[in-house]
């Protein structure tokens, strides 16, 4: 499992901004993913419309959540497939692992997919003898270097093309030593060198899900690279992981949603390879598996539905809120300490590992509202994250400095005199004490602030309602 | 087993705060899955057949997918031969056995030697039959069947994919409508599904290496079209239509090897 290290954000977000080479790829990274998103928008008239569909399409399904599933079990069944109800991580790894040990499977390739770092997969199936082989060109560079995606739909985001040649010559020993890598290309090509082989002699593949149709019983897979068909297409076993909340009802819904997904992730009209995957292979077919799992995991959701975290159920992974968010863009994804990072692993990551864990996240946010005006189905992140901030503060996780501090605030925000008098006396004495320089470098109390900027001193002239109130005499 | 379902049901219902639903609003949903009604259609693809046809010649073109036109199914085998020689690739390739390519006068190209089967780890072109493409996005569509094996859109680093122009539609939704009506009949639910259904938009590509994108990482580096003027319409000059797209879907995002702008 992805180690979970989000009580430690604070200290891992400040290492991240001491670090020049992390800097470099977020900044890369980060504008990239902007300018292609605005074009893609920009290409597409109807996309604040298709934003409401797809608000819609989800909620509805939400609301019948439990009808879709069945619906979609049936027709899996009935397309001579299988569908495994999983709880949670440890019944979702077993569940696999007996599926695995049943076909007697030595390798596996395994598509991107965030639920498998979620649950934990790979170390399972290494601890009981099985080799798991990330496929997706950021999974497998991540698998050499033995760290956790730092994005949900870029893993390697944060790595430099130094570390992937360093990895490659370390990982690929039978090539030459002294081999130059021209450009990014040639580095891409090693790899799918190195993986066509692991690819055909896989005896399962396991993919995540994008979507799971209901109508169908079909899961889709959206990727760039290829990866994720050849796994689920090689080997004589597919099995698909996919959360709860991946379902829809029809090929139409699910259709309108792909409009969104691509253009909002990374600017693209449609992914390269959209792919429906129903059932196993017909017969007189040539190539594709002989079974099909559907792995069918919970692991947390079914008790957010209905909560103030509903509509989090929403959500279709396209990043684009972490791409937009200036936090995650100079903490980078690994601050966030588990597998979802940004605005939407703000949300999602206490509902799933509890908020005494990872009640930092939806403090990590300057309330810029950015995420929400990008996310494709609507979500009302910083709600959320407020949501969480106030339940922080109730069940009394707020450090007590925070507490006595919000404490002394409320008691003078409640009364408008005091509170008047209060800024009037404050803002003179920074005025007073700022007026040479009009900044301050250090400040008692506000540690937090001036370490990372200056603090600007307060304009001499009085308080914003002095002012207002003086020219409104005027008047 | 079935304990966790129910457990998983539960705890949606009780989310839900209700129960199972009733059996009217079960007969409503389930009529929603049978009729699958449409949701908006964007309008760039609602244009004359002409215009459809060039707005996909196009978006291949956007995508680093290239295209030529036939006028008829007798010119592929010379197309792919040419195009194969340009390439400076070996006249030899793995084919989709599908009747609409397996009935094409090969021999008049007698240097192309072809293999009708699934695609094997070391081939390196395929020939593929397109079932249908979308206009919208420049979409190759790709059902899995015995004539149409899914690895031939995976394994070889060049795809060739073969489309007839009256296969070509505007909108997805279209495409999922021909498929119910193809393969559909009095099938359950679903049963109209191939076991794949591969939606190709240009060739296989990443970006994982600082953002960069590069072309061809696992599945193939190129992707050509044959397109085949099987209709009227299609024989229409690109240069005598008007380009339905504004102006900020006529260039890619990004470009092969383009470094993303850190200072940006």
């Amino acid at each position: 499992m992805v180690a979970l290290t989000s009580p430690d954000f604070k200290r891992r977000a400040a290492r991240a901004l001491a670090d020049p080479r992390l800097q470099t790829a977020l900044k890369r990274g980060g504008s990239g993913f902007h300018s292609k998103r605005s074009q893609a928008v920009a290409a597409l008239p109807e996309f604040e419309r298709l934003r409401d569909i797809g608000r819609d399409i989800k909620n509805h399904t939400l609301a019948n959540l439990d009808h879709y599933l069945e619906a979609f079990e049936a027709n899996v069944l009935a397309n001579g497939g299988q569908v495994h109800w999983c709880r949670d991580a440890a019944e979702a790894r077993a569940t696999v692992l007996r599926i695995c040990q049943a076909e007697g499977a030595r390798t596996v390739t395994k598509g991107k997919s965030m639920i498998s770092e979620e649950i934990g997969l790979n170390e399972h199936l290494e601890a009981n003898g099985i080799t798991p082989v990330e496929t997706d060109l950021g999974e497998y560079i991540l698998q050499l270097v033995n760290e956790p995606p730092s994005h949900i739909i870029a893993p390697a985001f944060h790595l430099n093309r130094e570390d992937w040649e360093e990895r490659f010559r370390a990982a690929h020993t039978d090539l030459p030593k002294d081999r130059v890598f021209h450009d990014r290309r040639d580095i891409m090509v090693e790899a799918r060198q190195a993986l066509r082989s692991r690819f055909l002699a896989a005896d399962v593949g396991i993919t995540g899900a994008n979507f799971l149709i209901a109508e169908t019983g079909s899961s889709v897979i959206v990727t760039n690279e290829g990866n994720g068909d050849l796994t689920q297409t090689l080997p004589r076993v597919h099995i698909a992981l996919a959360s709860i909340e991946k379902v829809v009802p029809t090929l139409e819904d699910c259709t309108s949603l792909l409009r969104l997904l691509a253009r909002s992730a990374t600017g693209q009209d449609l992914s390269v390879y959209t792919t429906f995957s129903t059932g196993i292979r017909r017969p007189g077919d040539l190539d594709g598996p002989e079974a099909y799992h559907v792995v069918l995991i919970d692991n947390g959701r079914s008790n957010m539905v209905g909560t103030d975290f509903h509509e989090m159920l929403r959500c279709i992974r396209c990043a684009a809120c972490m791409n937009h968010c200036p936090v995650y863009g100079v903490a980078g994804g690994h601050s966030y300490g588990w597998v979802y990072p940004g605005p939407m692993g703000a949300v999602l990551t206490p509902s799933l590992v509890g908020l005494d864990k990872s009640g930092h996240l939806p403090n990590a946010s300057t309330f810029c509202g950015r995420c929400e005006s990008v996310c494709p189905v609507k979500i009302p992140l910083p709600k959320m994250m407020r949501h969480w901030r106030e339940r922080e503060f109730e069940r009394h996780l707020t450090p007590s400095t925070i507490r006595s501090g919000l404490k002394l605030w409320a008691w003078f925000a409640r009364r408008p005199g005091w509170y008047r008098a209060a800024t009037r006396v404050g803002m003179g004495a920074l005025a007073l004490l700022g007026r040479g320089s009009g900044k301050f470098r250090r400040l008692p109390l506000a540690g937090g602030w001036t370490g990372g900027r200056d603090l600007p001193a307060p304009e001499p002239g009085g308080t914003f309602m002095a002012r207002y109130a003086a020219t409104q005499r005027r008047r | 087993m079935s304990s966790s379902k129910d457990a998983i049901l539960g705890a949606i219902r009780r989310g839900l705060r209700r129960g199972p639903l009733p059996a009217d609003q079960r007969a409503m949903l389930d009529g929603r899955l049978a009729t699958h009604p449409r949701h908006l259609i964007p309008a760039r693809s609602r244009v004359s057949r002409a215009e459809q046809i060039a707005l996909f010649v196009k978006n291949v073109e956007k995508e680093f997918g290239t295209i030529e036109r036939v006028p008829d199914a007798e010119s592929v085998p010379a197309a792919i031969a040419d195009y194969l020689a340009a390439q400076n690739l070996e006249p030899r390739f793995v084919m989709a056995p599908h009747p609409e390519l397996t009935g094409l006068p090969w021999d008049r190209r007698p240097m192309l030697q072809l293999e009708a089967r699934r695609a094997r780890g070391d081939d390196a072109v395929s020939v593929q039959h397109a079932w249908a493409a979308v206009a919208e996005t420049g979409t190759l569509l790709f059902p899995s069947d015995p004539a149409r094996p899914t690895t031939l859109n995976l394994l070889p680093e060049t795809e060739i994919a073969v489309l007839r122009a009256t296969a070509l539609v505007g909108a997805y939704e279209e495409a999922w409508d021909r498929l119910r009506a193809e393969r559909g009949g009095a099938e359950p639910s679903g049963g109209f599904m191939p076991r794949n259904i591969m939606f190709v938009t240009g060739p296989s590509r990443s970006a994982d290496i600082e953002q960069t994108l590069e072309l061809g990482a696992h599945g193939p580096r190129r992707l050509h079209v044959v397109l085949v003027e099987d209709e009227p319409a299609a024989r229409t000059l690109l240069s005598e239509v008007a380009d339905p797209r504004p102006e900020a879907a006529r260039e890619p995002v990004a470009r092969p090897g383009e470094i993303a702008n850190p200072a940006d």
